[in-house]
């Protein structure tokens, strides 16, 4: 009696069923193509896959949001979209859709080794945004490691986009070592051209290194910023949100004005699977950007 | 006054006859392998007649009745749940093009359904069903296979006469008669309810008319005129039926005890029974969480796409890459009870039980939802003193 009957009433022929009548109507769960036209090598790990839509026209998206993108025959997985929500590249022309990808596993090594040509599903674009603009009239601080700088990208973007009309810009980045640093020219950019205040330290460095080393939330609690109006943008693996996002509330940032990006298993990305459930929230509609005043209670909670 | 008709069992057959002519594929109670399941009824031969059930925690048996009765037991062992949402899927199909080794194309699949007609449908699992509508179908995204197979659905509801041990919808407020109306959408919960009689030597249905759909089968099938009478008895049967639950949740306070609950000690002492099988979501009538996974040729030229069942209780479920969010036994448990007593009224505005009771029955160690939730009441001093659980 140890096995629960799962379905054994449903006649054969109609339990592996194709779906009913009203075909017509768009799926979520069907995949767009697009066609990869370049595949750029940011770290020893770390890709970003250009894509064009093979049919229609390209997906508009905002700062924060991600897709779930399936590499056929292997699987799907979800990924931020890394490029700039205005659709255009650094010279104004209409920019290909960006993911930046970190390969660890199946799917991503699939996808950052398929060559140019190949075609990729994309489903999309899912999930809450950053919406910056809250934070204008006043500071902003991004905190980030590794890969995590891919998901703020849009969100950076959108603040230089109307730089002028923001306080100071901090980006606090950490990275595991030298050689994992994302975006590192474009950092260096944003720090000349945009009057961004980049801070940049390593968890472990090579000797003879000359660059700050240390955690990223030891960044925070030295930042000049204001922080009874500063806005902060945080995004990483929770093992580091959790201790930036309480550096920051110790000096004095209202929680309210702490967004995070949060990660969960996804296998759909539209509120059915279930998989991304944190108590009440399905993260990847509800999210995946969230406030900290309502996830600090479900973060404090462990595995849940 | 409402609309009260008497059928008689042979009435069954015709009734059965009349929803095939009309184009429905006619879903209800059957006996599979000494279980009573939900499958396909071509005509009355195909119901459990005779047939009672015994289940208790850990404990599912049929027995012979002493009477004739078509639905002298409880809830199936499987609900309605794989007629509108099987536990496989094909999203879609692709064929990867040979010529150009990176091309694919992706087709979703066409097919006609019939629509169903849920024959027997009892209430918890109707509950379950309207439940599955708020979850699956009234979303900013919708399950497009679901709502397609949900289209034009005729409910002949029957009431429940005989609880077994495990049931507690009369606590859940879901059973055993079904609310006239599914209070998210206001529609009408059946079409015709039937209930039972077998008073001596009468043995026949009364059946309580809930829409104009439901009306026209009644006039189809030529059932008699019923009166007040028949449908107090009717009513008398229900509620000797609630009367005889023993199990029960305290759905007034249960959200609460569950959301204060989250550091409970009880987490380990029940983890020690689980065994993490996953039974207890594959026979629930309201879990809905599935995964994917793609299916292909050997020369990976073919593949399809299935959504598949899952479960909260799989070590895999809440996996990312670094290992999964909820990797102990203690924190699945959390999250099944959690979320089927308290986060669902969150999500969805009603709790994630219907109190079917399958999950106590197809436990192999027995665990009791009401038992676990009584218990959590008590240590976090929310519950309701009436929480009557079986300790
Ligand atoms: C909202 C969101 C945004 C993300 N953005 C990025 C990004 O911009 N760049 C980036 O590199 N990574 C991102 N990730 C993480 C990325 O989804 C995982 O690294 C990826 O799923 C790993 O899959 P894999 O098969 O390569 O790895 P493996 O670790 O080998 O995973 C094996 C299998 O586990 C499952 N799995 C693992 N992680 C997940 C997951 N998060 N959801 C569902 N299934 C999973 C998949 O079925 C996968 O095939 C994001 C995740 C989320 C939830
Ligand atoms: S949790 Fe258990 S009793 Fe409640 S609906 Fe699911 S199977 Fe039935
Ligand atoms: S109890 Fe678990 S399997 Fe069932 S719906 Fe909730 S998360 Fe999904
Ligand atoms: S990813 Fe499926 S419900 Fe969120």
């Amino acid at each position: 009696m140890t096995t629960a009957p799962v379905d054994a009433g449903i006649t054969d022929s109609a339990r592996v069923t194709d779906s009913a009548p009203g075909t017509d109507s768009p799926d979520p769960m069907v995949p767009r193509r697009y066609a990869i036209t370049k595949v750029r090598e940011d770290t020893r790990d770390t890709f970003t896959l250009l894509l064009e839509p093979v049919d229609g026209p390209p997906l508009t998206f905002r700062a924060g949001q991600f897709t779930m993108l399936h590499a056929f025959g292997v699987g799907e997985v979800p990924i931020s979209i890394s490029g700039d929500p205005r659709g255009l590249d650094d010279d104004g022309n209409p920019a290909p859709l960006e993911h930046t990808i970190r390969n660890v596993g199946a799917v991503t090594r699939a996808l950052v080794n398929a060559p140019p040509g190949t075609q990729v599903g994309v489903r999309g674009p899912f999930g809450t945004t950053w919406d910056v603009a809250d934070a204008v009239g006043n500071d902003v601080v991004f905190v980030t490691g590794g890969i995590g700088l891919a998901p703020l990208r849009p969100a950076i973007l959108d603040v230089l986009a109307e730089r002028e009309r923001y306080g100071k810009v901090l980006l606090l980045y950490g990275s595991r070592t030298p050689d994992d640093i994302l975006y590192g020219a474009q950092m260096r950019r944003w720090a000349d051209l945009n009057d961004v205040n980049v801070q940049r330290t390593v968890d472990n460095a090579p000797y003879g290194y000359k660059g700050r080393v240390g955690y990223v939330t030891e960044l925070i609690a030295r930042a000049g910023f204001d922080p009874r109006s500063a806005w902060a943008f945080v995004c990483g693996p929770e093992a580091m949100m959790r201790p930036a996002a309480s550096s920051l509330t110790g000096r004095g940032v209202p929680a309210s004005h702490i967004r995070l990006s949060m990660e969960r298993s996804m296998k759909c990305g539209i509120g059915l699977c279930g998989h991304c459930q944190l108590r009440e929230l399905f993260i990847c509609v509800d999210g995946p950007v969230l406030d900290y005043a309502r996830l600090e209670p479900l973060m404090n909670v462990r595995e849940l | 006054m409402d609309d009260i008709r008497i059928l008689a069992p042979s009435d069954l057959d015709t009734l059965i006859a009349e929803l095939r002519e009309r184009g429905f594929r006619v879903v209800g109670p059957t006996l599979r392998d000494e279980t009573i399941v939900t499958g396909d009824i071509r005509s009355a031969s195909d119901l459990p007649r005779g047939i009672g059930d015994i289940q208790e925690a850990a404990t599912y048996r049929t027995r012979q009745r002493d009477d004739d009765a078509y639905f002298g037991f409880a809830a199936p062992a499987q609900s309605t749940k794989p007629v509108f949402f099987p536990s496989e899927e094909v999203v879609w199909r692709g064929k990867r093009d040979h010529d150009q080794g990176g091309h694919f194309t992706a087709e979703r699949d066409t097919a006609n359904a019939s629509p169903v007609a849920l024959l027997g449908v009892r209430s918890c699992d109707l509950r379950a069903v309207q439940i599955h509508d708020q979850v699956l179908a009234h979303r900013q995204f919708k399950d497009v296979h679901y709502t397609a197979r949900r289209d034009g659905t005729l409910v002949i509801a029957v009431a429940c006469g005989v609880p077994a041990a495990t049931c507690f919808c009369a606590s859940m407020g879901t059973g055993p008669r079904p609310a006239a109306t599914d209070p998210q959408t206001g529609q009408p919960s059946y079409d015709l309810l039937l209930t039972e009689v077998i008073d001596g030597d009468t043995h026949h249905f009364v059946a309580e008319v809930g829409t104009d759909a439901g009306r026209d089968i009644a006039d189809a099938v030529a059932a008699s005129k019923g009166t007040a009478k028949d449908q107090a008895q009717a009513i008398d049967i229900t509620n000797a039926a609630a009367a005889s639950q023993t199990r029960a949740i305290d759905r007034n306070t249960v959200h609460d005890v569950l959301r204060a609950s989250a550091e409970s000690s009880r987490w380990e002492d029940v983890a020690n029974r689980c065994l993490g099988c996953t039974n207890c979501t594959m026979v629930c009538p309201t879990c809905f969480c599935t995964t994917m996974s793609d299916v292909s040729d050997l020369a990976g030229e073919n593949a399809e796409r299935h959504r598949v069942w899952d479960s909260c209780f799989s070590a895999n479920f809440s996996y990312i890459h670094g290992g999964p969010t909820r990797e102990s036994l203690k924190a699945r448990y959390r999250q099944w009870i959690t979320h089927k007593l308290s986060s669902w009224e969150d999500q969805f505005g009603m709790l994630g039980c219907v109190g079917c009771g399958r999950c106590i029955t197809w436990c192999p160690a027995g665990i009791d939802i009401t038992e676990e939730a009584a218990a959590l009441g008590r240590m976090s001093g929310l519950g309701s003193t009436a929480s009557a659980a079986s300790t």
